[in-house]
C-alpha cells in the first residue's frame, strides 16, 4: 500500500504553528485575566471559552465571514500577502488555533494565579518593574503547568476536523490534515490507509498525553 | 527616620468582624519590636509601609520622602519605596540560585558594582559556599541569612521583619538574633521587627511598640514597659504578670504608704500618685518578684496565705501555682529548701508593688 505522508506532516506542522501563536496570544490573555482589571474582563473571558462549547461548524462559519475573501480581514490579507486565506494550509492553523486558544488560556490562567503571591510581592519589594516580576517570577514559576498545557493543545489542534474542513477545505496534498484525509479515506472506501492513519494519530495521542501527565506530575512534586 | 500616621477601616464581613488600624509612631535608626497577639495588625502595617496596602488616611514618611499621603493622594509603587522586606516564609525565588536571588535585588545598580556587591553580601553573611544552590537545597539558617541578605542588597532606607524567627529551633533563633544585632550595628538604618514573643522584644528590642486590635497601647523601652506596662491591657497582653484585683484603702504621700485590701487581707505598698481611696485597682506583680515560704502561725505583714496547687518546671527555676491565681517564680535551690511547707504564705514586698 502506497500511503501518502503528506497530511500527517502537515497536521504536524499546523499544529505545531498553531501552538505557538496560541502560547504568545493565550499567555498574555491569561496575564490580562489574571491581572489587570478592565471593562469587559468577563466578556473576554466568556468569549475565550466559547469554542469549547460551541459546534465546530458554527466556528467554522463565523470564521468564514471573518477571513473570507469579501471581509475586511480577508481583503487586508490578500492586499499585504497577495493570496487569499481561506483554503490554504495557514487557514488550517487559524481553525486550529481556536482550539488551541481556551485551553492555554484556562490553564495558563490558572497556572499564574497559582503562583505564591508572596514570591510577586517580594519581587515588587525588591524594585523589579511588573514586566520583570511577570517574565523573571511569575512566568518561571508556572512554565511547567503552562508547558503541560501547550503539549495538550498541541495534541488537540492535530485532530481538528470540523473547523478545517469550513475554512481550509479538503484539498490534497494542499489543505488535507490527518483528520480530514482520514474522513476523504473513510468515504472513498480506502480502509486500510484510514486505518493506518488512525493508528499513527492515536499512538502519536498516547505519547503526548503520557509527556503531559509526566510534566504535570513534576509540577506537583 | 521613619514617621507614620494612618488610619484603615475594614468593615465587618460575613466572615470576620470590623478591624480598624489607628496608629501613630516615629523610630530612628535602630530595632524597634512591633508586639502584638494575632489579629492585632502588624503585618498590616509592614504592608502598609512595604506600599503593599494602602491606609484610608494618614501619612508615611521616609527620611525626607512621603511615601504615602491620603491628603495628597500620594501612593508610591512597592517598587520605589527602598524599603527592606523580610517575609515570614522568606519567599526567596525557589528557580533561582542564592546568588541569583541576590542579583535579582541588585538590578538597579551597574553590571560591575552588581557583581561586587552580590559577593560582598555572599562573604559578609557567609553564603559564599552556598551561592550555587536553589532554596529548597539550603539549611534553614542558611535560608534567613539570604532571604535578610536579599533585602538589605538594595540599601534601603529601613529593614523590615515579619516575625522572622517563627517556626525555628533555639540555636537557629540565637543565630537570628546575633544576626539582627550585627545588621544593626553595621547598617544604621531603622529597622522594624513584628514578633509575638516578649523574649525577642528584650533580645532585640531598642523600643518595643505594643499593638492591640489595629492601636498602640504602649510604647518605650522593652525594660520599662516590663517594669511599668500602661494599663492592665499591656500587661495581660505581655502575660508575664500576676494581676490581682485589689482596693486602695488608704493613700498617705507624707510617709510614701498605701494599704491595698486583696479579698479580706491587706497589704502595704508604696504610695501611688495620681490615684484616690476607694479605687478598685489591679496589682500587677511579676512572679519573680514575690516570695513563697512555709506558714509559721500568723501570716506575717505583706503575706497572704495560700494553697499550693501545682509546680510548673521551667529551665533555671520553679514555678509555683497558688490559690487565686497567684503565681510565684522561685530559684531551683530555694524551692528545694521549702518544697516540705504543708501550708505557705505568699510575700508581698512593698517596693515591687505597682498598681494599674
Amino acid at each position: 500500500m502506497q500511503v501518502d505522508w503528506f497530511p500527517l506532516w502537515l497536521s504536524l506542522k499546523v499544529a505545531a504553528i498553531a501552538t505557538a501563536l496560541s502560547l504568545a496570544l493565550g499567555i498574555w490573555v491569561a496575564y490580562l485575566l489574571a491581572n489587570r482589571r478592565f471593562r469587559g474582563k468577563e466578556v473576554l473571558n466568556a468569549a475565550v471559552a466559547l469554542p469549547l462549547v460551541l459546534p465546530p461548524t458554527v466556528l467554522g462559519y463565523y470564521l468564514l465571514i471573518l477571513i473570507g475573501r469579501p471581509s475586511p480581514f480577508g481583503r487586508l490579507y490578500e492586499w499585504i500577502t497577495g493570496s487569499p486565506l481561506v483554503f490554504t494550509w495557514q487557514a488550517a492553523v487559524v481553525a486550529a488555533m481556536f482550539h488551541a486558544i481556551p485551553l492555554l488560556v484556562i490553564s495558563a490562567r490558572a497556572a499564574l494565579e497559582s503562583v505564591d503571591k508572596s514570591y510577586e510581592r517580594a519581587a515588587r519589594n525588591l524594585g523589579a518593574t511588573e514586566w520583570r516580576v511577570f517574565w523573571k517570577i511569575t512566568l518561571p514559576l508556572a512554565r511547567r503547568s503552562i508547558l503541560a498545557a501547550a503539549i495538550l493543545a498541541f495534541a488537540r489542534t492535530l485532530g481538528d476536523f470540523g473547523i478545517t474542513i469550513m475554512i481550509a477545505g479538503n484539498i490534497p496534498r494542499r489543505t488535507q490534515t490527518v483528520a480530514v484525509a482520514i474522513y476523504d479515506a473513510v468515504e472513498s472506501g480506502n480502509g486500510a490507509l484510514a486505518r493506518t492513519l488512525v493508528l499513527i494519530i492515536s499512538a502519536l495521542a498516547i505519547v503526548i498525553l503520557a509527556l503531559a501527565n509526566r510534566l504535570a506530575q513534576r509540577q506537583a512534586a | 527616620m521613619l514617621e507614620l500616621r494612618i488610619r484603615k477601616r475594614f468593615p465587618a464581613r460575613p466572615d470576620s468582624a470590623p478591624f480598624s488600624l489607628e496608629l501613630e509612631f516615629r523610630m530612628a535608626a535602630g530595632i524597634s519590636v512591633l508586639f502584638g497577639p494575632s489579629g492585632s495588625g502588624k503585618t498590616l502595617i509592614l504592608d502598609c509601609i512595604a506600599g503593599f496596602a494602602a491606609p484610608d488616611e494618614g501619612r508615611i514618611m521616609l527620611d525626607d520622602e512621603i511615601l504615602f499621603d491620603a491628603a495628597s493622594g500620594v501612593h508610591l509603587a512597592p517598587q520605589k519605596r527602598h524599603c527592606g522586606y523580610v517575609f515570614q516564609n522568606y519567599a526567596l525565588f525557589p528557580h533561582m540560585t542564592l546568588r541569583q536571588n541576590l542579583a535579582f535585588a541588585a538590578e538597579r545598580r551597574p553590571r560591575l558594582e552588581r557583581h561586587r556587591k552580590v559577593n560582598e553580601m555572599l562573604e559578609r553573611f557567609h553564603l559564599t559556599d552556598a551561592a550555587g544552590r536553589r532554596p529548597h537545597e539550603l539549611s534553614g539558617g542558611q535560608k534567613q541569612r539570604c532571604s535578610i541578605a536579599r533585602a538589605l542588597i538594595g540599601s534601603p532606607k529601613l529593614l523590615l521583619l515579619d516575625e522572622p524567627a517563627r517556626g525555628l529551633d533555639a540555636p537557629l533563633r540565637s543565630e537570628l538574633y546575633q544576626l539582627l544585632r550585627q545588621v544593626r550595628a553595621g547598617f544604621q538604618i531603622p529597622v522594624l521587627l513584628v514578633t509575638h514573643d516578649l523574649d525577642e522584644c528584650f533580645e532585640l528590642g531598642d523600643e518595643m511598640l505594643v499593638l492591640r486590635d489595629g492601636r498602640l497601647v504602649q510604647s518605650g523601652p522593652p525594660r520599662s514597659v516590663a517594669d511599668k506596662p500602661a494599663s492592665v491591657e499591656v500587661a495581660r497582653l505581655l502575660g508575664i504578670f500576676n494581676l490581682l484585683e485589689a482596693d486602695i484603702v488608704e493613700l498617705n504621700p507624707q510617709r510614701n504608704l498605701s494599704r491595698l485590701r486583696l479579698g479580706d487581707l491587706e497589704i502595704s505598698g508604696t504610695y501611688f500618685p495620681g490615684r484616690l481611696k476607694g479605687d478598685r485597682v489591679w496589682l500587677c506583680v511579676r512572679p519573680d518578684q514575690l516570695t513563697a515560704g512555709g506558714r509559721d502561725g500568723a501570716p506575717g505583714p505583706n503575706q497572704i496565705p495560700a494553697q499550693l496547687l501545682r509546680v510548673v518546671e521551667a529551665p533555671g527555676a520553679v514555678r509555683l501555682e497558688f490559690s487565686g491565681g497567684i503565681r510565684v517564680e522561685v530559684t531551683r535551690p530555694e524551692f528545694e529548701r521549702q518544697k516540705h511547707n504543708k501550708e505557705w504564705v505568699v510575700g508581698f514586698p512593698p517596693q515591687a508593688l505597682r498598681i494599674v
